[in-house]
């Protein structure tokens, strides 16, 4: 067993910023991350981070355009933290020498960025998560911080009292990848989850493989909620054939989206007269796929990207690595041609619920990046807000997670202030179906004490691998791919309730699939089937709440399109979707969105570009 | 071919501590490795069969190992037939084979997109990405290995643990000793400057480098390209200072250090990020000659 203060899972930009920030509060903290730091994918972002920078810009511009752009589904003191410290937290990166991309004065530059008042997107090239990941993983190297890497996490040490907001996380228990061993993880202060996004719920995504959303499966089987799943961006600029993203910093640099005819669809068809291109992520991607289904799509499947009329020097010297993705992914030469591109799975802006400090509803069990909702970006996120999100709440809750007195949250977790039951008949069963591993808090061993409960979830976790490496059974690759094929064609950008209860029936058959699903490499030594059978199990529980909320959702609000209900419905709909797992029998619940600021009320307006 | 056979001492050890405690789970998982060899020699046939239809599959012979399991403890290829689509890369061809065929072939991959580093492998005896290798632009049958100069741990996956080693041993993490004093205030940095260190900052740390470099098989202690690479980024960082600069010259002046060089451009011919890694070396030793001529 391996113990330390604080453990945080993940080793991405939440995770590294969270782990210096805890241990800079004076806590021994190790990284636990079932890939080496350096391969974490916020490595792939492009496009920047904002931050109000400038004397002619400001914090509360930023939170009005960030608010704007969640269509009034982020929490207001969630967003307001996100705007005020974004500003330090760039600073800071600075100060740690990321290569910023430069002004001629020799300070860092900003651009226009979709869905902002102010070009605050500050950045380094089109590879500025590369360069905020390295910058990071740099200073952790410097402190010493203990990585556990390549190891896997399987599940949390959480208590098993009826109500989750009674529970304790212990710590957690993780598959060594090289050598098959199993080890408890003591979290003495607590457990931070900061394992990403979850784009392999569907089959075109800019997310990574890895990227099976394994730390909101764990923590909603342990009993914390799921805040807003029926919330995914689908990215308007994605290469056709893999996905790869094309970054939305082409755009802001004046890149030009057209169709098949050859006409500027965002303005020629109105879709957004003001900002064209620059609308928000999840009106351009409709818009597209309008064009599409329209018949003015090319080969019925994308649009063109046009950025040549920027000249190869601007283009070089701001969008250079979207050249070789272009050319390395699809075959197209920027300089020379437009590029082909499609609406892709990109971010996820629901999570686990937490508060703005990071903190869950399960005591000592803390969130933060995309794994996690705040809420900031409640039901679409701006170009820009991801990474400021990653630097600004891993830090709080490293710092929290460390015992460092934060005052008194506004946001609540659990059914801890206003809530209201869902009263939504599923036609489908949705839960567990017996069969699929423990999870935590799921009635398992009744243990009290903290290493009692780590030993137990150890035991449990031992058992399991055990059963999948000896059993005969099927492959989990089939499964996967079923989900991934159900979710792309049905809860997609646009989403109708026919084929939304479908999605239910096939998940619930995925599941029964996967009563059977076992490994069939026998080897302890980096055995990769095993790993990816278990993420399979979290991609199943994600998929299922995530269509669960889309269902529920009667109304079009952010990136949930319904096509049965086409507008935005604010008496009965300025609330969050919560789903629990509530010991395997999901629970559907709603509270109140949060719209009070500092100084402000951010009353909903008409969102339109 | 220099790819690499971990010793068989080793190996017999862990399988005799093994044997010492059978149980109920060693059976079964016995008993498992045999369907498992059968199964694959059943679907091994029927690719045979199927290439032999289809002319539009690719061929590629991957290089399995895996240290405990039997069948698989001497090195061997093996060969599967994968159908073509336009634009395939060697990762997708292997992902493919092990989705389709055997969930035991290993490799380690993540992003797709060449910037998380994990999926650099000797393909058809160069280093190279394997999801920006385009299968179309190679000779069949496509020869897929891991690594050379690395201990292979399980097929195509290889210990990184040297690599990380040396990359950590140049002080990787920016030093200054001089702040703005502004609160909010960054450290100016010049265009030029910052476009003189762009391309060292680009590294994502795959160790195709380090694989190619003569001198780094030769010389285990050798800080190799990507770490010196990385030292280079700093030292000609303008925001971190002359005193600064001075410490990183020393470090890699050390006796494993530039100049242990041959000017050979392997490194920087394998590298998938064009990063000048020959060029980053060869301005450190001159920088370093510089400097020592100052102290004369």
């Amino acid at each position: 067993m391996h113990e330390h203060d604080v453990i945080v899972v993940g080793a991405g930009g939440a995770g590294l910023r969270a782990a210096i920030a805890a241990q800079e509060a004076g806590a021994d903290v190790a990284i636990v991350s079932k890939l080496h730091p350096v391969r974490s994918h916020t490595g792939a972002a492009e496009g920047g981070i904002n931050a109000a920078l400038r004397d002619a810009d400001s914090w509360e511009d930023h939170a009005y355009d960030t608010m704007k752009g969640s269509d009034y589904l982020g929490d207001a003191p969630a967003v307001e933290a996100l705007c005020q410290e974004s500003p330090e937290e760039v600073i800071q990166l600075e100060h740690w020498g990321m290569p910023f991309s430069r002004e001629e004065d020799g300070r860092v530059s900003q651009r226009p960025f979709g869905g902002l008042s102010f070009p605050r997107t500050t950045y380094a090239g089109a590879e500025t998560g590369h360069q905020m990941l390295h910058t990071m993983y740099e200073q952790v190297v410097k402190r010493g911080i203990t990585v556990y890497d390549e190891w896997h996490v399987m599940e949390l040490a959480v208590t098993d009292e009826d109500d989750p907001a009674d529970r304790t996380c212990h710590g957690v228990v993780a598959y060594d990848i090289q050598s098959g061993e199993i080890s408890g993880f003591r979290a003495e202060n607590g457990v931070i989850l900061a394992t990403g996004g979850m784009g392999q719920v569907f089959d075109h995504t800019t997310n990574a493989v890895a990227n099976t959303g394994d730390g909101v499966a764990m923590a909603y089987r342990a009993g914390a909620p799921m805040e807003d799943m029926e919330f995914i961006q689908f990215h308007p600029t994605t290469l056709p054939s893999t996905g790869v993203l094309i970054s939305e910093g082409v755009r802001g640099e004046g890149g030009i989206l057209y169709n098949e005819e050859g006409e500027r669809f965002m303005f020629e068809h109105g879709y957004a007269n003001n900002d064209g291109e620059l609308a928000s992520r999840d009106v351009v991607s409709r818009a597209e796929l309008t064009e599409v289904n329209e018949g003015r799509g090319i080969e019925d499947e994308y649009v063109h990207l046009d950025m040549r009329h920027l000249g190869e020097e601007r283009i070089l010297d701001r969008l250079e690595n979207i050249l070789h993705l272009a050319e390395d992914f699809e075959g197209a030469d920027g300089l020379t041609e437009p590029m082909p591109v499609k609406p892709g799975q990109h971010y996820a802006m629901g999570g686990i619920e937490t508060n703005e400090f990071g903190e869950t509803v399960i005591g000592g069990l803390y969130a933060a990046g995309e794994c996690a909702c705040a809420s900031v970006h409640g039901a679409n996120r701006l170009g820009g807000n991801a990474l400021p999100e990653l630097i600004v709440f891993g830090k709080r809750a490293g710092r929290h997670a460390a015992g460092e007195e934060m005052g008194e949250a506004e946001v609540t977790t659990g059914k801890d202030g206003d809530w209201e039951a869902a009263d939504y008949e599923f036609e489908t069963e949705v839960g567990e179906t017996g069969g699929q591993g423990p999870a935590a808090a799921d009635g398992g061993a009744v243990a009290t004490d903290p290493d009692g409960v780590l030993e137990a979830e150890v035991e449990r976790a031992e058992a399991r691998v055990e059963e999948l490496l000896s059993r005969k059974g099927r492959n989990h690759a089939e499964i996967r791919s079923t989900v991934q094929q159900t979710m792309t064609a049905n809860v997609n950008v646009f989403r109708e309730e026919g084929r939304l209860e479908k999605t239910l029936d096939d998940l619930r058959e995925a599941r029964e699939a996967y009563k059977d699903v076992a490994v069939s490499d026998p080897s302890r030594t980096f055995n990769t089937d095993l790993i990816h059978t278990m993420e399979t199990r979290n991609i199943l529980d994600i998929a299922e709440a995530l269509t669960m909320g889309a269902l529920a959702r009667k109304e079009f609000r952010g990136a949930h399109w319904r096509k049965e209900h086409q507008e935005r419905k604010d008496e009965n709909w300025l609330k969050h979707t919560l789903v629990s797992w509530n010991d395997g029998e999901p629970e559907l619940w709603y509270k109140p969105t949060i719209l009070e600021g500092e100084n402000k009320i951010y009353e909903p307006k008409n969102r339109s570009y | 071919m220099s790819t690499q056979t971990p010793t068989q001492t080793e190996e017999s050890s862990e399988t005799d501590a093994e044997a010492d405690v059978p149980s109920k789970g060693d059976e079964r998982r016995d008993e498992k490795r045999r369907r498992a060899a059968e199964e694959r020699a059943r679907r091994q046939a029927e690719e045979a069969e199927k290439a032999a239809a289809d002319e539009e599959t690719v061929e590629l012979k991957v290089f399995r190992y895996d240290p405990e399991v039997e069948g698989k403890q001497e090195p061997r290829f093996d060969t599967f037939h994968v159908p073509f689509t336009k634009g395939m890369t060697v990762l997708d061809a292997l992902m493919y084979s092990r989705d389709t065929y055997d969930s035991s072939l290993t490799f380690r991959h993540s992003c797709r997109q060449a910037v998380c580093g994990s999926d650099a492998m000797f393909v058809n005896g160069g280093q190279k990405l394997a999801c920006k290798t385009q299968i179309a632009e190679l000779e069949q049958p496509i020869r897929v290995e891991p690594l050379p100069h690395a201990e292979v741990r399980k097929d195509l996956v290889v210990d990184m643990e040297h690599f990380y080693d040396q990359m950590e041993a140049v002080e990787p993490y920016f030093q200054t000793n001089e702040y703005p004093d502004g609160e909010l205030e960054e450290q100016r940095q010049t265009r030029e400057n910052r476009e003189k260190i762009k391309m060292s900052t680009r590294c994502i740390w795959c160790s195709a480098c380090m694989s190619s470099c003569n001198i780094a098989a030769g010389d285990n202690e050798y800080l190799g390209p990507a770490a010196i690479n990385k030292a280079y980024r700093f030292a000609m960082d303008e925001r971190e200072g002359e005193d600064i600069k001075q410490k990183r010259l020393e470090i890699i002046e050390q006796e494993h250090g530039v100049w242990r060089c041959q000017t050979q451009f392997s490194c920087t011919e394998v590298c998938p990020k064009d990063i000048p890694l020959t060029e980053h070396i060869q301005e450190l030793k001159r920088e370093a000659v510089k400097n020592n001529l100052k102290f004369w």
